[in-house]
């Protein structure tokens, strides 16, 4: 199977939208290849084209748009991780590259990969539920923005169309009065797809929480948000019988599965548990 | 396809598959037996390369990708056949016992070493935090990489 490859390695991204016009369904994107080639290690890749688009320098960057931040999709989590601009503005992205596999994934894993696999246990994607990021997705039909938190549409499935390929991530930067926070639980520190991750921000005044949003990965069939939590929280005075509720009610909202990593009630337990950790953190 | 790359500080030109796995061409096409394969996954890094400076799984790395780079294997930490420090403490520490992980933690201390040349014990535990071994139990292989910082 290997050996009947073709793969085309654009080195622009007209050359590269061309190929997905004329190839696709059928012809799988090969960026930094720490998923994808696992599954051709394992397999389970019926795909003869490749298009291979590490030259696209075009999908490289991370850049200051005054409001958001712009991060181009080949971007690595090392990148990510070594960022002025994302360690000031969105550190909770750089604490979740760092607990992605290990350094030698995080040379060569892109945040663009993490977006379109789709897992429901992608760590960057709470962080960009969180943040409201957008994604920007383009095909020879021209650029579209879809918001981070309707792209998917289901387990592993997401709005894009076969021929699209996503081009860069946006976030709005922390404002004055926010901080966020990250937390991954895995069965170690390193190399671990999590039973839960979360990803929180926080807008507070004083003992007022103004804005607060949660991001959660492996408690669904995709990245979601905790809007009933957050709902209970916004506009509270942050005391331990808030925390408390809160414990209970995002322990409620989510929709965790048993399976080889974890059960149910695990899940549903230390979802409430980080949540409380976090929440006291701020207290 | 053919691909032009630079192995161990040589110019090397090969032809093969273009999805080929950088290991395999690695094992297959250069002899160079150093890296191996320990899960096909990039979860053991048994496989580790050093690519532009970047401490890699080379398991997950399809040839195509490499035109031009710049490539690092444990081959290529000998200096004129014989082992360098960093190889040395190795044997000193006792810190290989079937050696399958062995080269992979050496690439891995190297990568460590050439950007932080005092790192603590939980910054070497950190760089190799993505390489198994089921022999050491780790902590010899970690008194290795520090004895190998301290005497530079």
């Amino acid at each position: 199977m290997i050996h009947d490859s073709i793969v085309f390695s654009p080195t622009s991204l007209d050359e590269a939208y061309g190929l997905l016009a004329e190839r696709s369904p059928g012809a799988r994107i090969v960026a930094g290849g720490t998923d994808l080639m696992v599954l051709m290690n394992g397999r389970l890749l019926d795909a003869k084209d490749f298009i291979d688009i590490w030259r696209l320098n075009e999908l490289r960057g991370v850049t200051d748009e005054g409001e958001a931040i712009r991060i181009g999709a080949l971007t690595t989590y090392t990148q990510l991780i070594k960022s002025p601009l994302i360690q000031l503005n969105i550190p909770a992205l750089a604490e979740a590259s760092r607990t992605i596999g290990a350094i030698q994934i995080q040379n060569r894993g892109t945040i663009g990969g993490n977006i379109v696999n789709a897992s429901p246990a992608g760590d960057s994607l709470p962080v960009l539920a969180a943040f409201d990021a957008d994604v920007e997705v383009g095909s020879v039909r021209g650029v579209r923005r879809v918001s981070f938190n309707h792209f998917y549409t289901g387990y592993r499935k997401t709005v894009m169309k076969p021929d699209e390929i996503v081009l860069a991530v946006s976030s709005r930067k922390l404002k004055p009065d926010e901080r966020s926070f990250f937390f991954k639980v895995g069965t170690r520190r390193a190399q671990a797809i999590s039973k839960i991750v979360m990803a929180v921000k926080v807008g507070m005044t004083d003992r007022v929480i103004n804005s607060i949003k949660i991001g959660l990965g492996s408690v669904a069939p995709t990245v979601i948000r905790a809007v009933e939590t957050e709902l209970l929280l916004t506009n509270a005075i942050l005391d331990a019988t808030i925390i408390e509720q809160a414990r209970r009610t995002i322990s409620r909202e989510v929709a965790p599965i048993t399976d080889v990593r974890s059960t149910e009630h695990y899940r549903r337990t230390v979802t409430g548990n980080v949540l409380a950790k976090i929440l006291r953190q701020l207290m | 396809m053919k691909v032009t790359l630079q192995i161990n500080g040589a110019e090397r030109e090969i032809d093969v598959s273009p999805m080929k796995r950088l290991l395999d061409v690695l094992r297959e096409d250069l002899r160079l037996t150093g890296a191996k394969e320990g899960c096909g996954e990039g979860e053991c890094g048994a496989c580790s390369v050093i690519i532009n400076g970047e401490v890699i799984n080379s398991c997950l790395v399809p040839i195509c990708q490499m035109q031009g780079a710049n490539i690092l294997t444990v081959e290529g930490l000998l200096r004129d056949g014989q082992l360098v420090p960093l190889q040395q403490v190795f044997l000193e520490c006792g810190a290989a016992q079937c050696g399958i992980c062995t080269p992979g933690m050496i690439i891995s201390a190297r990568s460590l070493l050439d950007t932080n040349q005092h790192p603590t014990r939980d910054e070497i535990k950190e760089a190799i935090a993505g390489n198994l071994c089921r022999c050491t139990g780790y902590i010899k292989i970690i008194d290795a990489i520090e004895r190998a910082a301290e005497t530079g």
